[in-house]
């Protein structure tokens, strides 16, 4: 077996997670934010996701994907324990996507019906998204101290999806709305240091073998920047939210986006070389060598030209939705 | 069948899902191409009316895709809910096929999507059509890995297995495997008459509540020139399909035709009451030797029988049912397409009020015998998950019934509800008169220093129903 394949395909594997995150982040995150809105400002939210949520939600494929390719061993253990969690999320997946149609296609008597649905399946999603990421975390062995970090990754998460929403919109929309977010954003705010604060604190506690790789000296200098760089990146955003500091909404959301890339590396470091934690190695659970070289010849053709037109519908759709939103 | 035991129960459960699933890309893979034909309609003859066919019907298909998507979800997580021994064992050659439809379809129709529903003053013409153009490319090449995965699974080749698990020999050989050329051409044609009828049904509906423009009846011509065409191929490509499924799966065959003793000169059974019990047929009605016919081309050819194959076969009633019922719908669209065909295209009528009837209620008839034939094919595969290799009970996932029946009776109810919403929704579109459906296309506005107005093949900027749709 060559030791570098199941590696890349830990990489793929991690980037489309990353990616899934910071992009349907920002989707769900205008979902949970879309009950706080004024009902004429609700199209001109939904419109800013309007034609991007689809292709956001094609990165969880790819990773969960790449996880069945690559390492199909751990995509079954993986899958058959977060199968509560799973089949909720699929189904909070299943209403937002439909709701997303239905409210501008179905009548206007239904319309208050599938908002509300379209931000309950926002919220089901990212909460049994957290829950995941928590067991995950704890090795998939269910405890009562591991499902108490579950419940608290389950409404960590939706924390951060909000955070990502209202800067979003900021970047997106014009005043009022655009005020308004960056109100939601600095309400986020706290909450969300709270979250971070609270799940590195717990983390090493409840797993023994994270904290053993946390903590070893001299490996643990390595690791020092990726908290370091969060509290900066963390404090940054909170200056330019209570206007201590200008800068553009954008820079605001990738910062946002930055503390999910820090995130995904100290989770990388923390569970390297496992894909289940204290169980199965990335290289015992990777799938033969000669089904990693086909697939391989796939995501290197296709990758970059996925990455490329979704830059380049991005830009098709760049600048702000207007205020009087011609999507209704 | 025993409903408590979490082994029916996960195969409920995957059955549900599966067959709410395919309902929708059988739509979306057969429209997507047809939209693109709108475009290029319009493109070529400037004709608005065209325009106006892609607009409604660009609502429809994003309606569809959607749902398409979020439950095809679904379906990638449940092969490791659900089936982990399936992926554990089969995965070196299943994983790299799904993989392969992530990166080149599921991608492509999503993003491409967004610029088909909101490009109209982003975007050149030209650049609107090559949207249309990826998605339809997208949609097939998704049907087209997805069917090859199905196929092997049904007539698995190209592979070996060393320590219990299967591992690929040769990629062209697992792809190309012996049953997929004839499912993929099946299932796409397919597509394309579920969405005929569906044309013309949805046609049909706004002839009938008299909202219907110019581009009524060109939307209704376009799906009736595809049925009158496709229903015969389809009989064609199914004959050609079994006929493979005789030589791969004689075992299928032998429950579609409820033959129970191996016979030269079989006859074909009309209806009957298969009996798994006496292992014999209830009041058939048959057709001497013509299932030997149909199959080996040849009055006297021997067809092999269910009892060579006792404790392997896949139970006989809903395989032989299922059967009637594909073949039954089948019959009616043949019809239905060509008695259409001679009044409208040769005797060049309006469609009547008995016709539009008709074509209303048949308007997701290619649903019925979609899921009639999957059913077929995928009850026929039984009790094997890889035929003749891996059973399907040696995969299953252990959950406790309890789990797997509560979640199984929220999914079901879950597509209740959705499938009430949609077909009520298209409803709702197709009773929309031109203009209100004109004023709520999803569009995003120019940007400032646009300049694509001045395209030549741009017609936006001379679009008298600009003004409504701002």
């Amino acid at each position: 077996m060559e030791f570098w394949l199941p590696l890349v395909f830990a990489a793929v594997m991690g980037l489309a997670l990353l990616l899934y995150v910071v992009l349907d982040g920002y989707d769900l995150g205008v979902g949970l934010l879309l009950p706080f809105a004024a009902d004429d400002e609700k199209g001109q939210m939904i419109s800013s996701i309007g034609p991007f949520w689809d292709a956001n939600e094609t990165w969880i494929v790819l990773g969960v994907g790449v996880l069945l390719i690559a390492f199909p061993q751990a995509h079954g253990i993986i899958l058959t324990s977060l199968y509560l969690p799973a089949t909720l999320m699929l189904m909070g997946l299943v209403l937002r996507g439909i709701a997303f149609d239905f409210r501008v296609k179905a009548g206007d008597d239904q319309k208050a019906m599938w908002n509300g649905i379209f931000s309950f399946g926002s919220l089901l999603t990212a909460l049994c998204q957290g829950w995941m990421l928590g067991s995950y975390i704890t090795g998939l062995e269910p405890s009562l101290y591991n499902l108490l970090f579950s419940l608290l990754a389950a409404i960590s998460l939706p924390v951060l999806y909000v955070m990502l929403g209202a800067t979003w919109l900021m970047c997106r929309t014009a005043l009022p709305l655009a005020s308004k977010a960056r109100r939601w954003a600095r309400r986020g705010w706290l909450p969300l240091g709270f979250a971070l604060l609270v799940i590195s604190i717990a983390t090493p506690l409840v797993s023994e073998n994270i904290s053993a790789r946390w903590f070893a000296l001299p490996q643990f200098f390595w690791l020092l920047p990726v908290p370091l760089l969060t509290v900066c990146c963390y404090g940054w955003v909170g200056l330019v939210l209570y206007g201590k500091v200008k800068c553009r909404s954008l820079l605001l959301f990738l910062t946002l986006a930055a503390i999910c890339v820090l995130a995904a590396l100290g989770l990388a470091y923390s569970v390297y070389p496992d894909i289940i934690i204290g169980r199965l190695t990335i290289t015992e659970a990777a799938a033969s060598t000669e089904s990693l070289r086909f697939t391989l010849w796939g995501v290197l053709i296709t990758l970059p030209l996925i990455l490329g037109y979704t830059v380049f519908v991005y830009r098709i759709f760049s600048g702000k939705v207007p205020e009087h939103s011609s999507y209704e | 069948m025993n409903f408590a035991d979490p082994f029916v129960l996960a195969r409920l459960q995957f059955a549900a899902n599966i067959s709410f699933h395919i309902l929708f890309p059988t739509i979306s893979i057969g429209l997507c191409w047809v939209l693109l034909y709108f475009r290029t309609r319009y493109t070529l003859t400037g004709d608005k009316n065209w325009e106006y066919a892609y607009y409604f019907w660009v609502k429809m298909f994003a309606l569809t895709f959607a749902i398409g998507v979020v439950s095809g979800i679904t379906m990638s997580f449940q092969f490791g809910t659900n089936w982990p021994g399936f992926m554990a064992q089969a995965g070196n050659v299943a994983g790299p096929l799904l993989g392969y439809e992530v990166l080149t379809a599921f991608f492509l129709e999503a993003s491409f999507l967004g610029v088909m529903l909101f490009g109209k003053h982003r975007v050149s013409n030209r650049m609107h059509l090559t949207a249309a153009a990826l998605v339809a490319i997208g949609t097939t090449a998704s049907a087209f890995w997805i069917l090859s995965l199905n196929s092997w699974m049904q007539t698995p080749a190209g592979f070996e297995i060393r320590d219990g698990i299967f591992h690929a020999q040769d990629w062209w050989e697992v792809i190309f495997n012996p049953s997929f050329p004839y499912r993929l051409a099946h299932m796409l044609v397919a597509c394309l008459l579920t969405v005929a009828f569906l044309l013309m049904g949805v046609s049909s509906w706004r002839f009938l509540d008299k909202v219907d423009s110019p581009a009524t009846i060109m939307v209704f011509k376009t799906g009736l020139a595809l049925a009158v065409v496709l229903a015969p191929l389809q009989v064609f490509i199914g004959d050609l399909h079994g006929l493979n499924t005789f030589e791969h799966q004689p075992a299928k065959v032998a429950a579609i035709e409820a033959v129970w003793e191996t016979e030269k000169g079989a006859p074909f059974t009309l209806f009957a009451l298969p009996d798994e019990e006496t292992r014999t047929n209830r009041f058939a009605i048959e057709i001497p030797k013509l299932a030997s016919v149909i199959l080996t081309h040849d009055a006297e050819g021997q067809i092999r029988g269910l009892n060579e194959f006792e404790g392997r076969h896949p139970p006989v009633a809903p395989v032989f049912f299922a059967f009637r019922v594909m073949v039954g719908v089948g019959m009616l669209m043949i019809a239905m397409a060509w008695w259409l065909g001679w009044s409208i295209f040769i005797r060049k009528q309006h469609p009547n009020v008995i016709q539009l009837r008709i074509c209303s209620w048949m308007t997701f008839s290619g649903w019925v015998a979609v899921l009639a034939g999957w059913y077929v094919t995928e009850i026929g595969r039984q009790p094997w998950l890889v035929y003749n290799v891996l059973s399907v009970e040696s995969a299953v996932a252990e959950h406790g019934g309890g789990t797997v029946l509560s979640t199984l009776i929220l999914w079901l109810l879950l597509y209740a509800f959705i499938l009430f919403y949609y077909i009520s929704t298209m409803r709702h579109l197709a009773k929309k008169r031109l203009l209100s459906i004109l004023a709520s296309i999803q569009q995003y506005p120019k940007l400032e220093s646009d300049t694509l107005d001045t395209h030549s093949g741009d017609a936006n900027a001379r679009d008298p129903s600009n003004k409504e749709t701002k």
